[in-house]
């Protein structure tokens, strides 16, 4: 049976590692649900936050696989303990003066953030969970979502 | 550079080696092609497999006049990986390649997945164009890191002449431990004219890769408990077991426990052939008892081989009744493709170590294998002779009994492979060199090259098809130019005789596109590269013209005129488990 997995993989910092892990994951069939990159604690060294899908099998050969790879340092399978994940969506909606304070309402309730007003969007910037951004931009979708991103989701085993 | 002074290089005192060391050890400052060769020389390099091109001219250059190691130009930069893969599978040391940038490196791409998928210890040096002009499709520029990513166990583009000792110390240090397997090493034209301090590099410090060799001592409890509670255990025996060199601790272990063995096409040798518990090669052409033994085995004990779905067939029918024991020492082949109770991750060398002392087979095994013996008597591996045409099973062990098993055997890839790896008995490890994983047409004849500069003194023979000697037969001019003596055999059938086989029995006889008609007279192809020629068409020529090769103290060719028909038997289909075999004609 299917289930997601977060992993955190620390890696050298070297030209062509995203390239090395990705293309893994490419070759050998895995799916990359989503990808962040970027520094850690370690000078030279860099983490990736990989979430993906597959049963138990596939997942502890992705963890394996990825071990084979001479930069990778090590492998972390965050979710497989109590975790902190977070990620942030920047939305761009259609907001014409008259909706404004119901959109404001929402962007309240989600400790969500109004980073840019124009005279008929304004871009919203949650940071949460997957659902959360997932939630945040359900309810926004009625007032016309002209643009949407996401980062990814970077995640850290809590304590 | 000929056999002979190959054999002198090879047969230089351990002082020598020193004197070199001591040569070319001092730190000074020098060019980035000084630092490769120096460096190579400190790796012990003997020999190194190129050809060279504009963005290597650096290299070259500084190898004019360069005497520690050989070079041998081959006539194709895939003749020259194949030919160091031949070297690194016989000797166990690091093959090495030079090629140009471009065409120079993608014409590598066929040997590096050929060594890839069989394990084999390559560093594969490539020039690229300079730094400043890389991403800009520059005059034979290929982004040869990115290409080979997926077929190498490691690559570096070296960006600075200083990072080289460096470099080729981890890049040697890879290939040759773990899991062993290819390195490349992509050197842009301006990196290799730069001038820099030289420095030797004596420790390898990477962080990512600390292979694990010993077994885990709970896992090692678990089989022996195994293994004393089976009553039909079989051991599968696999690539892993040459590669560490385990073929003795193997011996003693079979010899030991009285249990059965198969071993795959790359395991080959790791066991003596001709042992009353071999049970041949399993899988797809595999023999019936070895077939019929995992089928049927309540526990099989894996000592590194893959799983490989030519050996396994039908996943989800392959041996239900067994408890699966797996040894290997890539963690990540463990569990891949057949679910395992008793996962070992470890050198094949340490592992049978570790069970020697203590192993003990249950005395039910002696059932077994009676059971066994029958289902060998039963369906022995044969084939129809005939005195009228010359069989190439009958080739096959002709070329076995005038050399008794202690050749080295090289193969191309389809029927003429699969006949070698059943009619031949090997004696020992090493002395079966033969693309197994990525199937490689082509790889005979360099491959041969490469053992016989690796091991002088040994006969060297490839056994060829006569589509795939078409695919590297130039470097018939590196035989004939060196006086390398190898024997080598084509089977020549006409077609593409296990495309023809498939399409015989897969597809209703509708040939399609098998015919090689056009062929040259290959005696003549070899004489034009000044290589002895002969032709066989019946048993006594053919029993004439090998003689008269072996006999000949230079490299031969003998052409054996084989039937078209001949197919490769037992023959399990794809989708089939590995006990529904098409047995074929019995004799």
């Amino acid at each position: 049976m299917n289930r997601r997995c977060t992993l955190a993989i620390l890696v050298n910092d070297q030209p062509g590692v995203l390239q090395r892990v990705a293309g893994l994951f490419g070759r050998r069939g895995f799916n990359i649900s989503s990808i962040t990159v970027g520094a850690s604690e370690e000078p030279g060294l860099s983490r990736m936050v990989i979430e993906t899908e597959g049963d138990n099998r596939t997942l502890e050969q992705i963890q394996k696989q990825l071990n084979k790879l001479i930069d990778v340092i090590k492998v972390v399978e965050v979710s497989a303990q109590p975790m902190v994940s977070r990620e942030l969506g920047l939305i761009k909606v259609t907001a014409e003066p008259s909706v404004r304070p119901e959109i404001f309402g929402l962007v309240d309730t989600f400790r969500a953030a109004v980073v840019d007003v124009s005279p008929n969007t304004l871009i919203i910037q949650v940071v949460g969970t997957s659902d959360k951004v997932d939630a945040m931009i359900e309810l926004l979708k009625p007032y016309g979502i002209r643009e949407l991103t996401r980062t990814g989701v970077t995640a850290m085993v809590r304590g | 550079m000929s056999v002979q002074q190959a054999a002198q290089a090879q047969a230089q005192p351990q002082r020598s080696k020193a004197e070199l060391i001591e040569k070319w050890s001092k730190p000074e400052v020098i060019t980035g092609s000084e630092m490769l060769l120096r460096s190579l020389v400190l790796e012990g390099v003997d020999t190194v497999f190129g050809y060279p091109g504009g963005a290597v001219l650096y290299i070259y250059d500084a190898m004019y006049g360069f005497s520690d190691f050989h070079h041998l130009l081959t006539r194709h930069e895939q003749g020259a990986v194949h030919a160091a893969d031949g070297y690194a599978r016989s000797t166990g040391k690091v093959g090495v390649v030079i090629a140009t940038s471009g065409p120079g490196a993608t014409n590598t791409v066929t040997g590096i997945a050929t060594a890839y998928m069989d394990s084999s210890p390559l560093v594969v040096i490539t020039g690229n164009v300079v730094q400043q002009a890389i991403g800009t499709d520059a005059f034979q520029e290929a982004d040869i890191v990115g290409i080979t990513m997926p077929i190498t166990k490691h690559s570096y583009l070296v960006r600075k002449a200083e990072d080289l000792p460096r470099v080729i110390r981890e890049a040697f240090h890879i290939a040759n431990t773990g899991r062993k397997g290819p390195v490349l090493i992509d050197i842009p034209k301006d990196v290799s004219a730069q001038k820099g301090l030289f420095q030797p590099v004596k420790e390898v410090k990477l962080r990512g890769y600390n292979p694990k060799v010993m077994p885990n001592r709970l896992q090692i409890e678990k089989l022996l408990d195994a293994i004393a509670k089976a009553e039909r255990p079989v051991i599968l025996a696999g690539g892993g077991v040459i590669y560490s060199g385990a073929h003795e601790e193997l011996y003693q272990f079979v010899t030991k426990t009285g249990i059965p063995i198969t071993t795959t096409l790359l395991g080959l040798g790791g066991f003596p052939s001709g042992h009353e518990l071999h049970m041949g090669m399993p899988g797809m052409h595999g023999t019936y008892a070895a077939n019929k033994a995992l089928q049927n085995a309540d526990l099989i004990i894996n000592f590194g081989a893959r799983f490989d779905d030519r050996v396994t067939m039908r996943l989800d029918g392959f041996a239900p009744h067994a408890r699966v024991a797996h040894a290997d020492i890539d963690p990540a082949e463990i569990g891949k493709n057949v679910p395992t109770d008793i996962p070992i991750v470890g050198d094949a060398k340490l592992v049978l170590q570790a069970l020697l002392p203590e192993v003990r087979s249950n005395p039910k095994v002696a059932d077994w294998r009676r059971q066994i013996q029958k289902w060998q008597q039963e369906h022995p591996l044969t084939y129809k002779d005939s005195d009228l045409e010359l069989k190439p099973q009958w080739v096959i062990s002709m070329i076995y009994e005038t050399t008794k098993g202690d050749a080295i055997i090289t193969s191309d890839v389809g029927q003429h492979q699969m006949w070698a790896a059943q009619f031949y008995k090997f004696n020992k490890p090493r002395s079966w060199i033969s693309s197994g994983g990525l199937g490689t047409m082509g790889f005979g004849l360099p491959s041969a090259i490469g053992a016989q500069i690796g091991n002088p003194d040994r006969l060297v023979v490839s056994i060829n098809g006569d589509g795939g000697i078409q695919m590297c037969a130039q470097e018939l001019a590196v035989c004939a130019i060196h006086n390398i003596p190898v024997k080598v055999a084509i089977i020549n059938n006409q077609v593409l005789g296990m495309v023809r086989q498939w399409q015989e029995i897969i597809y209703d006889e509708r040939y399609s596109h098998i015919d090689l008609a056009g062929s040259p007279d290959f005696v003549k192809l070899a004489e034009a590269y000044g290589v002895k020629g002969f032709r066989a068409t019946n048993k006594e020529e053919a029993r004439r013209a090998w003689e008269a090769a072996l006999a000949h103290p230079g490299p031969a060719v003998v052409d054996f005129v084989v039937p078209k028909l001949e197919n490769v038997y037992p023959m399990v289909t794809q989708g089939r488990t590995i006990d529904e075999m098409i047995l074929g004609d019995e004799e």
